[in-house]
């Protein structure tokens, strides 16, 4: 059965990512941000518009990463979030509940 | 009312710094133990109170936090402590920390409005410090277990956040 199977399978992955690679040329990257004892590692980052970014929360402390007057992401202790990037700019963050913890992404288009 | 206050920070400080350097001997993790959580519950206590009291949204957002904050530090403490097969052991410092965040809330109750708020933020500040301080000089270096230490000094990261996040509270109700 699984004999059967396999080749019919990976014929349709073919299929299915050959035509993923024609609609999207692009290749938009996942970058990760840990937190770690109520710090952004790393803190600075460089992206560009289409990536998305992941913070991974390590604290048992709930967390946010949130651009004044823009994005605002929910980290609640020991979980992950993220964010697309849909427009170009230099972004200064902190989190609103630690207002101490500070990080910085430049978005290039 | 400021005078106070200060006697009451200064009380603190003496207790949590001189009680053992006279008797001494360094407290043990139990008793270690024992401080950090009492001092955790006794700051979610008095925020809860703000939040029952407090109109002011800033003043209500940073209690929220330290709720938050301090629940979640806590209860790592009781899953180590429960890991480490620890009991944590009632202490003097405890017991004074306990009466005199007692007598805290009792000034604090008879207070309403922007002097509520004012009062509830100035001793935050000054609990912090206090508790800070205590960490730094004497749980932290006293700390056998590396787990109860590496807690400890978490803690303190977090809650200099605190301080800096009250006083920053403080300058605003100004």
């Amino acid at each position: 059965m699984t004999a059967a199977v396999n080749p019919l399978r990976s014929a349709i992955l073919a299929l299915l990512l050959g035509t993923a690679a024609i609609v999207v040329p692009a290749r938009a990257e996942t970058i990760e941000v840990t937190i770690d004892r109520l710090a952004y590692a790393p803190v600075e980052i460089e992206a560009k518009v289409g990536d998305e970014i992941e913070w991974i929360n390590k604290d048992a402390l709930v967390h946010t990463a949130t651009v004044k007057g823009g994005a605002d992401v929910l980290l609640p202790a020991k979980k992950s979030a993220r964010l697309l990037l849909q427009e170009p700019g230099s972004f200064d963050y902190i989190c609103r509940y630690h207002p101490n913890m500070k990080g910085h992404i430049t978005v290039r288009p | 009312m400021t005078i106070r206050l200060t006697t009451a920070a200064a009380a603190i400080a003496l207790l949590l710094g001189g009680n053992w350097a006279l008797a001494g001997d360094k407290p043990t993790d139990p008793q270690i133990a024992h401080i950090a959580y009492t001092a955790g519950v006794i700051d979610v206590e008095a925020a809860k109170q703000a939040i029952a009291t407090s109109k002011n949204k800033t003043v209500v957002e940073f209690a929220e936090s330290m709720v938050r904050d301090h629940e979640s530090v806590n209860k790592q403490a009781l899953d180590l402590v429960k890991k480490l097969n620890v009991t944590p052991e009632d202490n003097d410092t405890s017991k004074a920390l306990s009466q005199a965040a007692e007598t805290k809330r009792s000034e604090l109750a008879k207070l309403t409005g922007a002097d509520f708020d004012k009062a509830y933020v100035e001793n935050e500040v000054a609990y912090h410090k206090q508790v800070n301080g205590a960490l730094e000089t004497l749980l932290i270096p006293s700390a056998q277990n590396a787990e109860l230490k590496s807690l400890l000094e978490t803690g303190l990261k977090l809650f200099q956040g605190h301080q800096q996040h009250a006083e920053h509270v403080a300058t605003e109700l100004k």
